[in-house]
């Protein structure tokens, strides 16, 4: 027997072998070597498993070091033997064989389980996880039947499974808990690119789904989720994550938080024993990737071998192609205070790039779709170089930002373009013709987009665009545009974004940002609602509401009051209400405690000091009297204020009060660019206030005189006169015509006072009044939206939608810490 | 876990993405915590330093929430008010570990009476 001292590994994997090839290449004849591995092979590649499992690669492909290796070294491999204990006092392992082994250092390298989330079915056959050879033999096997796979967990792991499975022809669904793909390592919009392109591919992603069980008779057979949706499945892979596998070092009475804690050299709370790899927790971090092993392992080596380099922790980038598409992304992407988001978005290439820089460093890079420069970011985030000189061309690449001193500027780096370079993809423009343009009298953004085009669709060379006009004109451009962009996001103004929603077909909030080229990645307080709108405006029945892109009012369909607390008003139609609804009411004031009841300006009443607990509780218990959610708190159809009219009252001329309850119930619940209130008064005395209300109608002797765009708010507005009809039918098809116009066409928050000074009452008129068919078209989509829109959401809520929004997610009580609710 | 220093408040599942949830504090002051888009989780005092108004119902985008009562701006990150409104509300420290979410203990027990 040797007398040089035994280095035994627990674990044969990519870490445990690396670290003894780093010490043998220091010295070869330093220690014994014995590996135990859990496994019955040798040391292979884990993460070419993916191309074992898209039938790339076969498992020789991947051998990191063949049987000859171990053989020449003089290395034991103990395989198919993981070990299950290790006594410290005595300095042995022992197998589970029985096989007891003695050492002077040892090292542990476990790496990882993978994670198992805890639903029942979870140990049925045919759930496997995706960790080791075997699990890829068991998907191998089940795609050889064909059918269809279910993938838990859309990160990196398991969208690789999913391609894989769908290449050997199985139907993949991915089931993904949070609402973008890959949300470790991409942001909300390169994750929305990717799901599109999977999408495209033919795989089914389900994000925002999480899983109830798997069942099946004594093998998996599907996969219910919470929202009781259930996906048939023969094989479901669980890929929701990995931990740290630590259970044989905290047994050992080693050292663990949330991987086993080591020294910059490698060294657990014991110094004969060393740990290596996922398993680890260095400086309070645990790695999941390659690069950071490595390094671990040349520390480890050093150390072990007397030479002092300590390991300082590793900053991570990760570069992968998941199914063939590259993606990219370093550092810190949370962006935050102090940090400046440098986004480039090209729709027609389908690549995204954004750089996070903060104090002139780059401090993070998220790239989708064209890759190339994610290694030159990556070196300026980790040499944290400054970047000053070449921000302003920083996210074209490193070819156009290092490229000379001239074109790190980008009037320069225009200015040096020949007239035959492509300006706008989109629309084919040329420097030369963008200049003729500008030389021909276009001397803003606008004019150049209306005349010659450029910028005009996905308006990603903006930029370029008026750097051509500061060159061109020199002092004279003004760098103003007539119309104002809809927010800091975006260059584009309201109307354009309608525009390209429609033309284009864009279906989603980031779909938008995406085709947009939105400056920010998420958007701001201030566009998402819009956009939302905009949406659910051009789509009514496909649109998918975004609660998080709602003012809070109307994601609690009730109005937040300064104390935090809610009004609720429910809705009666035309101001017209019975005692019973009365009782309800006063009932639901008494049992929630409203602190007042008051009398609104639109005929109805408002119970205030209601805690948004309470708020599903109180909503049932009017919609049990019958009433429905009045639309108070939102840019919606409030109220229809009316009179008595000619039921009771002695100038009566026409039934008011039926009128407007008729037209209350054709508007009530659609969603509009701003709060909208209508009245109808019985006669020109006007004691329903008409003619300062969004639609008014003033019934004469002869008819209806229907009137517009008043407002009794800040600036006192009296209706314009729209035109005189003579029936209700008339009056109310007009009404729906109008508040079409109006949702179609204003800008997100205009009320219809400054549309319609802004429009003209004449554009008004020609649409609604004077074109016939154009007024039915109006009126005819208008009532195609309502089919969607008029559902009580209070009824939704009460029903137990959207609970959490209510609750609380847990309480805090001196010294006890309650459950989650 | 050291639990005298972080407390467990639940799985981080329940938080909507883009969104937050509240925690009241019996005898102290309610905290809200919030969801980014990239899953980052941060948790503030419930309260605007302009009008107290509760953040927790605002709008959160990138890393900050728009507060709901009179639209300032709030860093999740250090709880400063953004662009020109001056004003801070302070910040408890969160950590997710295992896909919960844990919370600093002596932070958020903090001006309990």
């Amino acid at each position: 027997m040797s007398q040089k001292p035994h280095l035994v590994v627990i674990g044969n994997g990519m870490a445990g072998c690396r670290a003894v090839e780093e010490v043998l290449a220091r010295d070869a004849n330093k220690f014994r070597v014995t590996i135990f591995g859990a496994e019955p092979r040798v040391n292979y590649n884990r993460i070419m498993l993916s191309p074992v499992l898209a039938g790339e690669k076969t498992f020789d492909d991947i051998v990191i070091n063949d049987a000859a290796w171990y053989a020449d070294n003089g290395i034991e491999l103990v395989s198919g033997d993981p070990v299950v204990s290790i006594d410290r006092a005595g300095r042995t392992v022992t197998a589970k064989s029985g096989l007891s082994v003695g050492y002077d250092k040892l090292l542990i390298a476990t790496g990882s389980d993978p994670f198992i989330i805890p639903v029942p079915g979870k140990d049925l056959p045919g759930v496997v996880t995706f960790r080791d050879l075997d699990d890829v033999d068991k998907m191998l096997d089940a795609a050889k039947g064909g059918g269809a796979a279910v993938v838990i967990g859309g990160g990196l792991l398991g969208l690789e499974a999913a391609h894989g499975l769908s290449l050997q022809g199985m139907k993949v669904t991915v089931i993904h808990l949070m609402p973008t793909l890959m949300e470790r390592q991409l942001d909300e919009a390169a994750g929305w690119l990717l799901k599109t392109e999977l999408e495209r591919r033919g795989q089914t992603i389900l994000t925002e789904a999480d899983t109830a069980e798997i069942f099946g008779n004594n093998k998996v057979e599907g996969v219910r989720l919470k929202d009781e949706t259930e996906i048939p499945a023969s094989i479901v892979v669980m890929a929701v994550g990995i931990r740290p596998a630590t259970a044989l070092a905290r047994e050992a009475g080693l050292e663990v938080n949330r991987g086993i804690v080591v020294d910059d050299h490698m060294i657990t709370s014991d110094p004969d024993v060393l740990s290596v790899g996922e398993c680890v927790e260095h400086g309070g971090m645990v790695y999941g990737l390659v690069a950071p092993l490595w390094e671990m392992c040349r520390s480890l080596a050093d150390g072990l071998v007397g030479a002092e380099n300590p390991y300082g922790g590793s900053v991570t980038s990760t570069k992968l192609k998941v199914s063939g598409i590259d993606v990219f992304s370093a550092g810190d992407f949370a962006g935050g205070e102090g940090c400046e988001d440098i986004v480039m978005r090209d729709a027609t290439r389908g690549v995204y790039k954004r750089v996070i820089v903060k104090a002139d460093k780059v401090i993070g890079a998220v790239l989708y779709g064209d890759t190339a420069d994610g290694s030159w970011y990556f070196d300026l985030l980790k040499k944290g170089e400054d970047i000053s000189d070449i921000r302003d061309a920083l996210i074209f690449g490193q070819a156009f930002a290092s490229g000379g001193g001239a074109s790190a500027n980008p009037t320069d780096a225009v200015a040096a373009l020949s007239a035959d370079a492509e300006i706008c993809g989109c629309n084919g423009v040329s420097k030369g013709k963008v200049v003729a343009c500008i030389e021909g009298g276009a001397h803003d953004l606008d004019a150049v987009r209306s005349t010659c085009k450029a910028s005009a669709s996905c308006g990603q060379c903006t930029g370029l665009v008026e750097s051509l006009l500061a060159l061109t004109l020199g002092d004279e451009f003004s760098g103003q545009r007539q119309n104002k962009p809809m927010c800091k996001c975006t260059s584009f103004t309201h109307e354009e974004v309608r525009e390209h929603i429609r033309d284009m077909e864009l279906k989603s909030i980031p779909q938008v940002m995406q085709e947009m080229s939105w400056s920010t990645p998420d958007g701001c307080s201030s566009c998402r609602p819009a956009l939302n709108y905009y949406l659910l405006c051009q789509w009514p029945a496909e649109h998918k509401e975004d609660p998080q892109s709602r003012f809070v009012n109307e994601r609690m369909h009730a109005n937040i009051q300064k104390d935090g607390t809610y009004s609720v008003v429910p809705r009666m139609w035309g101001g017209v209400t019975t005692p019973n609804e009365l009782r309800a009411i006063a009932d639901a004031a008494d049992k929630y405690g409203a602190r007042m009841v008051k009398v609104t300006g639109g005929q109805r009443l408002d119970l205030f000091g209601i805690r948004k607990q309470d708020l599903p509780a109180i909503w049932a218990d009017l919609n049990a009297a019958g009433m429905v959610s009045g639309h108070a708190y939102g840019k919606a159809l409030r109220t229809v204020k009316t009179c008595v009219g000619s039921e009771w009252c002695r100038f009566g001329t026409q039934d008011s009060t039926g009128l407007g309850i008729k037209l209350e119930k054709m508007t009530w619940g659609s969603w509009m660019p701003h709060k909208f209130k209508i009245a109808v008064s019985g006669c020109p005395r006007n004691c329903a206030e008409a003619t300062i209300k969004d639609f008014g109608v003033i019934c004469v002797d002869s008819g209806y005189e229907l009137h517009i765009g008043g407002n009794g708010g800040i600036h006192l507005r009296g209706t314009d006169l729209l035109c005189k009809v003579t029936s209700e039918a008339e009056a109310m098809e007009y009404c729906a015509a109008f508040i079409q116009l109006y949702r179609e066409e204003a800008r997100y928050l205009d009320r219809t006072a400054p549309w319609v000074e802004r429009v003209g009452l004449d554009y008004v008129k020609s649409r609604v009044v004077e074109d016939g068919e154009g007024r039915k078209e109006l009126a005819r989509r208008f009532y195609h939206a309502q089919e969607f829109l008029q559902k009580d959401p209070w009824a939704e809520r009460a029903a137990g939608a959207e609970a959490h929004i209510h609750q609380h997610i847990a309480e805090i009580r001196p010294f006890a810490v309650m459950g989650t609710k | 876990m050291d639990s005298a220093k972080w407390l467990d408040i639940g799985p981080v599942d329940q938080l909507p993405s883009l969104g937050a949830r509240t925690l009241p504090v019996q005898g102290g002051k309610e905290i809200a915590i919030f969801h980014t888009a990239n899953g980052e989780v941060y948790a503030l005092i419930n309260e605007c330093p302009h009008k107290q108004g509760p953040l927790s119902e605002g709008i959160v985008h990138d890393t900050t929430v728009t507060c709901p009562l009179h639209s300032w701006r709030i860093s999740l990150i250090d709880g400063h008010a953004l662009g020109d409104d001056e004003g801070c509300v302070p910040v408890i420290p969160v950590k997710i570990d295992n896909g919960r979410i844990f919370i600093g203990r002596a932070e958020a027990l903090q001006g309990q009476g």
